[in-house]
């Protein structure tokens, strides 16, 4: 590669470890001057945190970085802010009850003990001129819309002098439009001579903005390229990692009766933005039915608005044919629905509270184990150990507290008392996340086990291998819609990987519109 | 009518006494709270406040010296506060509770040690030298208003504090960096904000306020040590840092107004009202709750109001 001009910024084997997790492992990085270079990678990959180093957020445990060829050690924001580093965080860095000057100027060093607000509002108004990006410097950050608040961070940056941007998912929040208004701004200020990094998950953006582009995988760069010279589909398989594939020998599947059927639902995340705009989809007896997608694109809302936990504010869901459709996470239940929940000791068990009790949480409410509303711990504790030895739940005592046990185990317990009451239709997130091989493969079996016995499943993943071994179906998530859904045995992981990148399936050579039809 | 001017005057005046240590106390919070920590031990650190200071100045005659004991005792208790806060990130309910409790048991256990032994070494009953008012010349003799000039040197010295503290923290860089700590203390240290020692500078600054009302109780107000000489000033305090929604400029409304239901109820018990003095000494206190009530309505309804958004939660980088 050629060197000249030097790199603005170069980062040299960065390790950074969380608890448990390699997040940054022996991480290259080099930035010229005026390239925009994209940072590639699914959830996960260890982008934010990567960057989190580079402004000084999070130290790393070893490597260096070099700003303009000189070793530099950024210990602060503030020493990032000098070297003219500035970052546009994911979760807006932004204090809500203040003005957007007060927000421009906060921790400023070199600022008078009592700074001229006007002269600041005349200078932010003129730079908003200059880059065309109109914002009200003394509109408080609460009144304004999230592009708003994304143009004030970047109002933020170039106030205070930075020549080396970095943008976590920039467009995640934006319209399309606010999205290009984005990319104009951010051409003027490369043609001025900065340069700039962003992270993304989307190909498309790739494609489009960057010059080079950097592939992230479990911590590990897989591979840097001129994005001239690449491709999204080289790109969708450098970031999911994984060509050769394994299968489980399962029974073809012979689907039953419809068991779930969603039309049309349409629900909010946690921040009343649109989450699943549209979903349509059937899932028979006796069959599994994966949901692929790179995190965040509504799987978690759409696990929640089966299960009753989250009110959908269109359209319709149907269990066996019955209304179910904003009904109480009781009423789920009593239809036969199990679920096995992304968060295992949030959602899933009570971390304090013993194995016997986690077991049978769900039984409690019938005889043997309660009679009129009394509780009877004898009852309890037979079919807790009952459950123990057909799951091989390895915990020392029925009695110890479950947020002891080892991830696998704790799953065990979850999947044991959600399977022995499942009537109908698991719901499953993310069941093998963080698991070892054995127990991986312990969780696969057991739901392929709920399939041959006639139940339907919703398998939601993020572990294509995993979708490939059990899934029957595959619908691939992109912005709360579903972009297709593909056979199993058809599918590749190209194709899918386009999917998730948001093509639609129409756009792709896929064996889909069959089955869609069919749906 | 001259009669019914004197007194309102002297109401007046007695209600600026009284409401001197709430507005130091007041004002301490405020900062202290503004920086995300919320700090119970108000009651605790006003009595260790006021016994330090009497006990300094009856063996010094030296009140001044008495003020810089009882800012020091103020500032030190609150530093175990941060500490165990910010750098422990304990439960802030609990330390705040635990300082009243350890701060109140102190000072009566000083109070009862420090004394000269000819008086068995209690502080009670004694007598020493003490801030009295000092009047202000002509101004002190307008009718009502004159109130104002007829105080002790600290109450002179909140007037000009409150105006300081409502500028520091509106127009200087370092009030912006104060409340966006207590607002967002991740974006504080996004943007390169010490947020640890921004916590722990204020809750030392909150505790020498703190300190500083205690003294004023025993050497201006109520002069002389007297078991629970704060009555529970601590505590009204937190409901006037609500009162004030976190402005430092309406510190001095609600100490009017807790100090004015002081002097009111002073002056009508010793008008000889039929009222018992015990439900007149119950009126600070239910208007606390009224206030409580009242001010959490309001939040509710505006958009402006409201405690700092990150009171009373600890803070570290790293948390994933």
């Amino acid at each position: 590669m050629n060197d000249n001009p030097p790199p603005v910024l170069e980062m040299r084997n960065i390790v950074k470890r969380f608890p448990g997790v390699l997040a940054n492992d022996h991480v290259n990085l080099k930035l010229h001057p005026g390239e925009v270079l994209a940072l590639l990678g699914e959830n996960g990959a260890g982008k934010s945190t990567l960057m989190n180093v580079l402004v000084g957020l999070y130290r790393p445990e070893e490597g260096e970085v070099y700003a303009r060829g000189e070793q530099v050690d950024i210990g602060s924001p503030n020493d990032a802010a000098a070297l003219g580093i500035g970052m546009v965080h994911q979760n807006f860095k932004l204090v809500p009850t203040m003005t957007v000057a007060e927000n421009v100027i906060l921790g400023m060093n070199g600022l008078p003990f009592r700074p001229n607000m006007d002269e600041i509002v005349e200078c932010i108004r003129e730079i908003a001129r200059h880059y065309n990006m109109p914002v009200d410097p003394k509109a408080y950050i609460w009144q304004l819309s999230v592009g708003e608040q994304q143009r004030v961070e970047i109002l933020k940056l170039i106030y205070r002098g930075a020549e080396i941007l970095i943008l976590d998912e920039p467009t995640a929040v934006l319209t399309p439009q606010e999205a290009r208004d984005l990319n104009r701004v951010l051409q003027v200020m490369i043609d001025e001579g900065k340069s700039a990094i962003f992270i993304t998950h989307k190909m498309d953006e790739v494609m489009a903005f960057s010059d080079r582009v950097c592939v992230l995988q479990h911590g590990r760069v897989v591979a840097t390229k001129y994005t001239a010279e690449t491709n999204p589909q080289e790109l969708a398989t450098l970031m999911v990692g994984r060509e050769v594939l394994f299968r489980l020998d399962k029974a073809p599947s012979q689907p039953g009766d419809p068991m779930l059927e969603m039309r049309d639902v349409h629900a909010k995340n946690n921040k009343g933005l649109p989450a699943l705009q549209g979903i349509s989809f059937t899932i028979r007896r006796g069959e599994v039915l994966g949901i692929a997608g790179v995190a965040g694109n509504g799987q978690r809302e759409l696990a929640e608005v089966v299960t009753g936990l989250r009110p959908v504010t269109q359209g319709h869901i149907q269990i066996e044919g019955q209304e179910r459709t904003n009904r109480q996470p009781l009423d789920f239940i009593k239809a036969g629905v199990s679920h096995i929940p992304a968060d295992r000791i949030g959602m899933g068990a009570v971390g304090n509270m013993p194995v016997s009790d986690n077991i049978s949480m769900k039984g409690y409410r019938q005889s043997p184990m309660a009679e009129k509303g009394i509780l009877r711990p004898r009852q309890m504790l037979r079919f807790a150990r009952e459950m123990i030895k057909r799951f091989e739940i390895a915990t020392p005592t029925p009695a110890t507290r479950i947020k002891f046990l080892s991830g696998g185990n704790i799953q065990k317990a979850i999947l044991a008392r959600e399977i022995d009451a499942c009537k109908g239709l698991l719901v499953a997130v993310y069941p093998s996340r963080g698991l070892d091989v054995g127990a991986t493969e312990a969780v696969r079996r057991r739901i392929l086990e709920q399939r041959e016995q006639g139940r339907a499943v919703l398998l939601i993943s993020e572990d294509l291998d995993e979708l490939f071994s059990v899934a029957d179906r595959i619908a691939v998530l992109y912005e709360g819609r579903v972009m297709g859904v593909v056979p199993a045995e058809e599918a590749s992981i190209d194709q899918l990987g386009l999917m998730m990148a948001g093509s639609p399936a129409e756009e792709i050579d896929v064996p889909t519109a069959r089955v869609m039809e069919e749906v | 009518m001259t009669e019914f001017l004197r007194l309102l005057t002297s109401v007046l005046t007695i209600t600026l006494q009284a409401g001197t240590s709430l507005t130091y106390a007041t004002l301490g919070e405020i900062y202290t709270e503004r920086s995300g920590i919320l700090n119970l031990g108000l009651e605790g650190m006003m009595l260790m406040g006021a016994v330090t200071a009497f006990a300094t100045t009856y063996y010094t005659d030296l009140p001044w010296l008495g003020v810089l004991v009882a800012i020091i005792v103020g500032a030190a208790m609150a530093a175990i506060h941060a500490f165990l806060s910010v750098t422990m990130r304990a439960n802030q309910v609990v330390s705040g509770l635990s300082i009243t409790l350890f701060g109140g048991g102190l000072a009566s256990f000083l109070g009862q040690r420090l004394g000269p032994e000819a008086h068995s070494g209690r502080l009670a009953g004694l007598v020493a030298e003490r801030f009295r008012p000092i009047l202000i010349p002509f101004l002190s003799e307008v009718p009502v208003l004159g109130a104002l000039f007829r105080q002790d040197i600290l109450t002179y010295l909140m007037y000009l504090l409150i105006p300081l503290a409502w500028y520091y923290m509106y127009k200087t860089r370092n009030g912006l960096n104060l409340r966006a700590v207590g607002e967002a203390p991740r974006t504080a240290d996004a943007m390169g904000i010490d947020v640890i020692k921004t916590r722990y500078l204020y809750t030392i600054f909150g505790g020498m306020l703190t300190g500083l009302g205690g003294a004023h109780l025993s050497l201006a107000y109520a002069p002389g040590w007297t078991e629970n000489i704060t009555g529970g000033r601590g505590w009204i305090v937190i409901a006037l840092v609500i009162f004030s929604m976190w402005n430092p400029a309406r510190a001095i409304l609600g100490a009017i107004l807790f100090g004015g239901i002081n002097a009111v109820q002073f002056r009508l018990q010793t008008a000889g009202a039929r009222i018992p003095a015990s439900y007149l000494n119950m009126l600070p206190y239910l208007l606390t709750i009224v206030v409580l009530v009242v001010m959490t309505w309001w939040e509710s309804l505006s958009h402006l109001v409201g405690a700092p958004a990150a009171l009373g939660q600890a803070y570290m980088r790293e948390d994933k």
